[in-house]
């Protein structure tokens, strides 16, 4: 799988006319579970994005002793929000999630050609991050402190791939503590890491896991 | 005298699975287990019942037929390591190894001949401690299993007696194989407790595995943090595992006994004592007579200190089904320490229970203490909630 916006967005959108009403919206949030609908146009352009939050802004409020249940008779085009943020079925997943966070939004329509052609949300975003931790293969995880330099992760996958042994992910970060040292946490797809880590310290390296909580370090 | 009637099936044949002299699977241990009882004078010759083979036929219940075919090309040397690689064989924890089918055809057999001995009402209880190798998935060799008699069993018993199956896996890794194969099964409820997959193998098991359309509720999960202990363990264990009984009512219980919580097994961090390894069939025992008529199949799995853990922790789960609960206690005979203690790498325990702690003090117990109990509580959440709306 890529990490671009194609392989991971809904095909399948669900979406309403700038006329359509309120209520509308309203009922198929609630019967498909969603919380955004694009709003699109005849020919299939987006021409505006309603949350659940725009319908819960827009309804009386549950407090207010008589309901005015006319409000949901007004057309979308009165709530939507537009412009709409849109990505490209080639954008990258990092792009989006940052997208997400710098904007606070969750969903993003996506298009080509200036067609409707799927959705983006960040329950896909985070189902796909999850998919990168590998934690949906069978592995046992690492974790090694090493100095920041070159070459370092080479010798460690060297040190596995000589025990034969499969590694389904790696992540790489900046140690909290030291600024020199980077933290590798690996799964590697054995349930008998030991051979391993055995040789990982007999070489030097620093394991942090598997060790005591509160004993080590 | 037995009010209950229990066999043990065993042979020497389970020894021919055996990847690597050097590899922590090692079905000695049934064999130590074994001679344990015989010298302590806790199995006799006429409970005893041979294992039989399982037919190819039997393991397509849950295994696909090319990944069986890759198997028996594999155990005559007919299989490549490319072609192997896609079937997890050949790998560091599940080598290829000559007669590699027979020899997991004969766990899977002798796993469906306690089904069998229990099903023909022979007996009550029955024990095959060679078999409970809950990795093994449908297409795919994994974390030393290759056939998951386990799963076989259980879709045994569904298609020839239509029973709602228990099963109830305790081995410190997470059952993955067996929930996996009957996640959307509402008639097969799985149970497992195992340490968290944070950073233990698989990874899976966390509470939210749930189960999957008319199977959602019916896969119940309790990772536990590392390093938790007896107590922690236990109280969670038979919290859940007696509500999850109530709520799913089985017919029958098949458990999973893997013996690597303990603090000395070596692929593991939970740090148990042998007192879990008599608490937890004791309860298993105690549901099945409550639920099931006594219905009860007991089967091994992981534990990888084979001297000083596993023998003890299945002679008790034996001496537990055998003598309707009851544990042996005081010294362990002198017959078996002399025998074995010359072979043993390490000093072979004197008694049945630890006598003094094992390990050294866990310095966050408290924490971990408090962590299992709010999982216990999101295990049984749906159990919980559903009760809720009852009243």
């Amino acid at each position: 799988m890529r990490m671009i916006v194609e392989e991971v967005m809904s095909r399948d959108v669900i979406t309403l006319s700038p006329q359509d009403k309120i209520e509308s919206a309203l009922k198929l949030l609630n019967e498909h579970h969603i919380r955004h609908i694009p709003i699109t146009d005849e020919e299939d352009q987006v021409v505006g994005i309603v949350s659940d939050r725009d319908i819960r802004d827009a309804a009386p409020s549950i407090l207010a002793a008589e309901q005015n249940l006319d409000i949901l008779e007004s057309p979308l085009q009165s709530i939507m929000s537009s412009p709409v943020i849109t990505a490209h079925p080639l954008d990258f997943i990092e792009d989006i999630a940052s997208l997400f966070y710098d904007y606070e939004i969750a969903c993003v329509p996506v298009t080509h050609a200036n067609k409707l052609i799927g959705v983006v949300t960040e329950k896909d975003i985070l189902y796909t991050l999850i998919q990168v931790t590998g934690i949906r293969e069978q592995s046992s995880q690492i974790e090694i402190r090493v100095p920041n330099k070159i070459g370092t992760l080479p010798k460690i996958a060297q040190i596995i791939s000589d025990r034969n042994t499969n590694i389904s992910s790696v992540f790489l970060y900046p140690s909290k503590e030291d600024q020199s040292e980077r933290v590798i946490v690996l799964r590697v797809q054995t349930m008998n890491p030991m051979p391993i880590i055995d040789e990982l310290k007999k070489q030097g390296y620093h394991v942090i896991w598997p060790n005591l909580p509160g004993m080590s370090e | 005298m037995n009010a209950h009637k229990s066999a043990f099936v065993f042979s020497e044949a389970f020894l021919s699975y055996k990847f690597r002299d050097d590899h922590p699977f090692n079905q000695k241990r049934v064999v130590l287990t074994y001679d344990l009882l015989k010298a302590s004078g806790a199995l006799d010759d006429e409970q005893i019942i041979p294992p039989r083979m399982a037919t190819d036929e039997e393991i397509k219940l849950i295994h696909k037929s090319n990944y069986i075919e890759a198997v028996q090309k594999a155990s005559v040397g007919l299989l490549s390591s490319e072609q192997g690689m896609q079937y997890g064989i050949g790998t560091q924890d599940t080598p290829m190894f000559e007669n590699m089918h027979e020899a997991s055809a004969q766990l899977v057999g002798g796993t469906l001949t306690a089904v069998d001995a229990v099903m023909n009402g022979d007996y009550t209880h029955a024990v095959n401690i060679g078999g409970g190798l809950h990795h093994g998935f449908k297409g795919k060799a994994s974390g030393f299993c290759i056939y998951n008699d386990a799963a076989i069993a259980i879709q045994y018993l569904r298609e020839h007696y239509n029973l709602k199956v228990l099963y109830v896996d305790t081995d410190a890794h997470h059952g993955d194989g067996v929930q996996w194969a009957f996640y959307d099964d509402p008639n097969v409820c799985t149970f497992s407790i195992h340490e968290t997959g944070r950073y233990l193998f698989p990874g899976t098991g966390n509470v939210n595995e749930r189960g999957h359309n008319e199977g959602f509720g019916y896969s119940f999960n309790l990772p536990i943090d590392a390093f938790t202990e007896d107590d922690s363990f236990l109280e969670v264990y038979s919290k859940s595992l007696e509500e999850v009984t109530e709520y799913f009512r089985p017919d029958i219980i098949i458990s999973q006994n893997g013996a690597d919580a303990h603090a000395y097994d070596p692929l593991t961090h939970l740090c148990c004592s042998m007192k879990i390894f008599e608490e937890i069939p004791k309860l298993v025992h105690r549901l099945a007579h409550k639920y099931c008529n006594g219905k009860w199949v007991a089967l091994g799995g992981g534990g990888y200190d084979i001297w000083r853990v596993v023998p003890r922790s299945w002679a008790q789960l034996w001496n537990i089904a055998n003598l309707d609960g009851q544990t042996l206690q005081g010294p362990l005979p002198k017959e078996w320490l002399e025998k074995w203690q010359p072979k043993s790498p390490v000093q072979l325990p004197t008694h049945w229970q630890d006598l003094s702690r094992v390990y050294k003090e866990i310095p966050r117990k408290k924490e971990i203490t408090e962590k299992n109990q709010l999982t216990l509580g999101k295990a049984l959440e749906i159990i919980r909630n559903e009760q809720k709306y009852i009243l």
